[in-house]
């Protein structure tokens, strides 16, 4: 008798684990359903030809490349240098500055070490958007604004990148400090230890570290939008596109501007994912350590 | 008041533990302060007797020292090259002849302009020959501003230099009196890349942060006093001045401009304020607790396919957030996707205003923002769920816990105390979260009775949008901006003092280790 309860009771555990497991399952599928539909409505959108405003269904009517061959009479190719070479040259000198400084926070102990940390605490406290007004009156001067913008917003993006240290360093924080005094005992300086120890064990938050500084500059906006000031062979892809969605613009420039994000996109998307572990790995260290 | 000990507090009900942490909570507030206050008077107190020290200590050594060290305190590296450290000597002896040369060749003007910030602006002057009127540009406020801080950062930066001077000599007496040999230019060389190898590892990313972070926010903070606008533009229109607090005035002034409907700025400002701590505070925890709820469905024992379900969710970051802020926006317009759906399937008759009505735009944006941020926080959360010991779900159980028993004694607990520092950094991190309102709404519907007081402000605006628009609007009140600036620097900054020390992460950091 007892055994029957026990296995009725069994069966209803059973049950009310595999309704739970059913309705997780149709939870999960109804999110993911969410997260890509405009994903997948801006590349459907791209192939639209019959028009180039927005409509209120997703499916095109006529499909066609219309969309993606106009988009290289505009300046969105150079638009899409400027930001390339950003990114690319923003990602080498960013990782050199964010590896110094959060490897000499996390390995070395100065008497400036604590007020250092404090004072760039503080400083990130400040609304960085503040700065570009000065900025870009600077940058005026020394001719790095609108059609020449991509000077500039490198050194903007590199300059001040040493702020952004904290994940590295909790990475540094993890590698055992008796790997460094081992090799110290046996003679080698300290340049020696960060070349023959400590790099290659860093592949990992240096990929990560590379990946983020390549992608920022593809998203930036406001410093790249305030730069440019106006200047089409200045903008980046962001504010490019951002002003293809202008009241004016947009009844003409709706579906471009769908193909232009597909193209943006793409090859973002496709680094990234190759590269996922890492940045899952330094995204999940990062926020632990706070 | 009255403190209850631990044995006290659990004899409490429920709802009076509630009314008890939150009393406490706001008993703590002034002695907060008042800590902050002790705090401050104790760095000035410190500096101050650093400062009496240092100068004792620098008479001293010129009393007692050599006539090397003293010929030191006038010609910076001579002691040294006396003494055979002909490179320090030499770069010591450098910086000096570079600094006098600054001052007189520039940086003495500069520093004699700053109190006025420049006398004479442009002049139009008729010219004859070509019969129009020639405009002669003078004075740059913008310039002296700007290098009269270069000027003033240049001075410490020197006679910190000159006290490291002083000192090397103090030093090399020292050691030379006890008969050892002093450091070689090659053993300093050497030193760079081995005892001392922090500061050369430092010294590009910190000059990077001097000039590109520092030196603008003293520039900005200084705006603030002046009346820097678009029609002072310190150099092709008119002259800036300093104009004391009168910003400060403005800003923070109850009465309103004069013809109906206007507003005062200081009411503007707590409208907008108000708008923004709402904000902060629902999409930071909108998104916590839901990319909470999805990783932990996710990692639910007898769920397959948890990479793929992880890997769509993660895909959404790779792509750049301007497509897919703008995209979304757009499909939430009148004539967009979302209505044009509903309409299709007649579930409403006539277009929802999404981005039209001011309730339901703030809603919106916090829907949209949960879309965006969840598969940050899945990630994040994934990895801390998996850390907590297994063996206090399964006591739990024992116990007879039900799940949701489970979630709020053990999982909650457990994640608030290790994603403390996480949530207020998040929390103020939403606070300037620019991109997320200006690429959805750029601050609309509009709120006309803000707007009368500066510019166009819209009813989703936040103070950082807000001060993007007043330094980009028709006026470029850079000064106002600088307020805001300034003001949004002292809320974020006092939030943070006052969560951090209240956080039970920093309070008892032995719990759950």
């Amino acid at each position: 008798m007892s055994e029957m309860q026990n296995s009725r009771r069994h069966m209803g555990l059973k049950a009310s684990r595999t309704l739970a497991n059913t309705a997780i399952y149709a939870f999960l599928i109804a999110i993911s359903i969410i997260w890509l539909i405009p994903f997948v409505c801006i590349f459907l959108q791209s192939f639209r030809v019959e028009s180039t405003h927005q409509v209120g269904y997703v499916i095109p009517q006529q499909w066609g490349f219309d969309n993606y061959i106009n988009l290289f009479q505009t300046d969105f190719p150079r638009w899409y240098m400027n930001t390339f070479i950003a990114a690319l040259v923003t990602a080498v000198f960013q990782t050199i500055i964010v590896l110094c400084m959060s490897y000499t926070l996390s390995r070395f102990r100065f008497k400036m070490r604590k007020p250092l940390m404090r004072l760039m605490l503080i400083l990130g406290m400040f609304p960085g958007m503040l700065t570009m007004i000065i900025l870009y009156r600077v940058l005026k001067d020394l001719g790095m604004t609108q059609a020449n913008s991509v000077p500039g917003l490198i050194l903007v993006y590199v300059a001040s990148s040493g702020m952004g240290y904290y994940v590295s360093k909790g990475f540094f924080d993890t590698i055992p400090k008796s790997l460094d005094e081992a090799a110290r005992v046996d003679g080698a300086t300290r340049f020696q230890v960060l070349k023959k120890i400590i790099l290659p064990l860093s592949k990992p938050i240096v990929i990560y570290t590379i990946l983020t500084a390549f992608m920022a500059p593809w998203g930036d906006f406001v410093f790249a939008r305030y730069i440019a000031f106006g200047a089409s062979a200045g903008k980046n892809v962001a504010v490019g596109l951002y002003d293809w969605l202008n009241k004016d613009q947009i009844s003409k420039c709706y579906t471009m501007f769908c193909a232009g994000g597909v193209l943006v996109a793409i090859p973002v998307t496709v680094l990234f994912m190759c590269l996922q572990k890492y940045y899952v790995e330094g995204v999940t260290g990062g926020a632990v350590k706070g | 008041m009255k403190q209850y000990t631990d044995l006290e507090y659990l004899k409490l009900s429920k709802g009076q533990r509630l009314l008890y942490r939150i009393l406490s909570f706001l008993c703590a507030i002034p002695s907060k302060i008042g800590g902050l206050f002790g705090a401050l008077w104790r760095l000035i107190k410190g500096a101050g007797q650093a400062v009496a020290n240092e100068t004792r200590d620098i008479w001293l050594t010129f009393v007692n020292g050599d006539w090397k060290t003293k010929l030191s305190f006038l010609v910076m590296g001579f002691g040294n090259l006396a003494r055979g450290q002909i490179l320090r000597g030499l770069l010591f002896l450098l910086f000096e002849v570079v600094f006098i040369g600054y001052m007189i060749l520039a940086g003495g003007y500069w520093l004699s302009m700053l109190p006025s910030l420049g006398k004479v602006g442009p002049t139009e002057e008729y010219n004859m020959i070509f019969d129009t009127y020639v405009t002669t540009y003078n004075d740059n406020s913008f310039k002296i501003l700007l290098y009269g801080v270069l000027t003033i950062f240049f001075i410490i930066a020197f006679i910190y230099t000159w006290r490291v001077n002083v000192k090397q000599n103090q030093m090399a007496e020292k050691i030379l009196a006890t008969g050892k040999k002093l450091k070689s230019g090659k053993d300093d060389l050497r030193s760079l890349v081995d005892d001392q190898f922090h500061k050369t590892l430092l010294s590009l990313p910190l000059t990077g942060i001097i000039i590109f972070t520092v030196l603008p926010i003293v520039f900005m903070v200084l705006v603030a006093f002046t009346n820097y606008d678009g029609t002072h533009d310190g150099y092709y229109n008119n002259l800036f001045t300093w104009v004391g607090l009168d910003n400060f005035n403005t800003m923070l002034s109850w009465t309103a401009g004069t013809g109906s409907g206007t507003q005062s700025y200081a009411a503007t400002f707590g409208e907008i304020l108000s708008w923004t701590l709402i904000w902060a505070f629902f999409a930071t925890f909108t998104n916590y607790f839901l990319g909470m709820f999805v990783a932990m469905a996710i990692n639910k024992k007898g769920i397959n396919l948890k990479k793929l379900w992880r890997t769509i969710l993660v895909m959404t970051i790779a792509i750049p957030q301007f497509i897919s802020l703008l995209y979304v926006s757009k499909m939430f317009a009148k004539n967009g996707i979302v209505n044009g759906f509903l309409m299709s399937m007649g579930w409403i008759e006539q277009a929802l205003p999404f981005w039209e009505d001011p309730t339901w735009a703030r809603i919106t944006v916090i829907i949209i923002n949960i879309w965006i941020g969840i598969p940050y926080l899945m990630l994040i959360t994934t990895g801390i769920l998996m850390n907590i010991p297994q063996d206090l779900y399964e006591s739990a159980r024992i116990d007879g816990a039900n799940a949701w028993q489970q979630y709020t004694k053990i999982t909650l607990p457990y994640m608030l105390f290790v994603t403390g520092p996480y949530l207020l950094t998040s929390f103020t991190g939403n606070m300037n979260n620019f991109n997320v309102i200006y690429l959805l709404t750029g601050g609309a519907p509009t709120n006309p009775a803000a707007s009368s007081a500066a510019g166009t402000v819209g009813y989703t605006d936040l103070l950082i949008t807000w001060l993007f628009k007043i330094t980009t609007g028709a006026e470029s009140q850079y000064y106002l901006a600088s307020v805001v600036g300034i003001l949004v620097f002292v809320v974020v900054a006092v939030i943070s003092l006052v969560v951090y020390n209240l956080l039970p992460s920093i309070k008892n950091e032995e719990d759950f280790q």
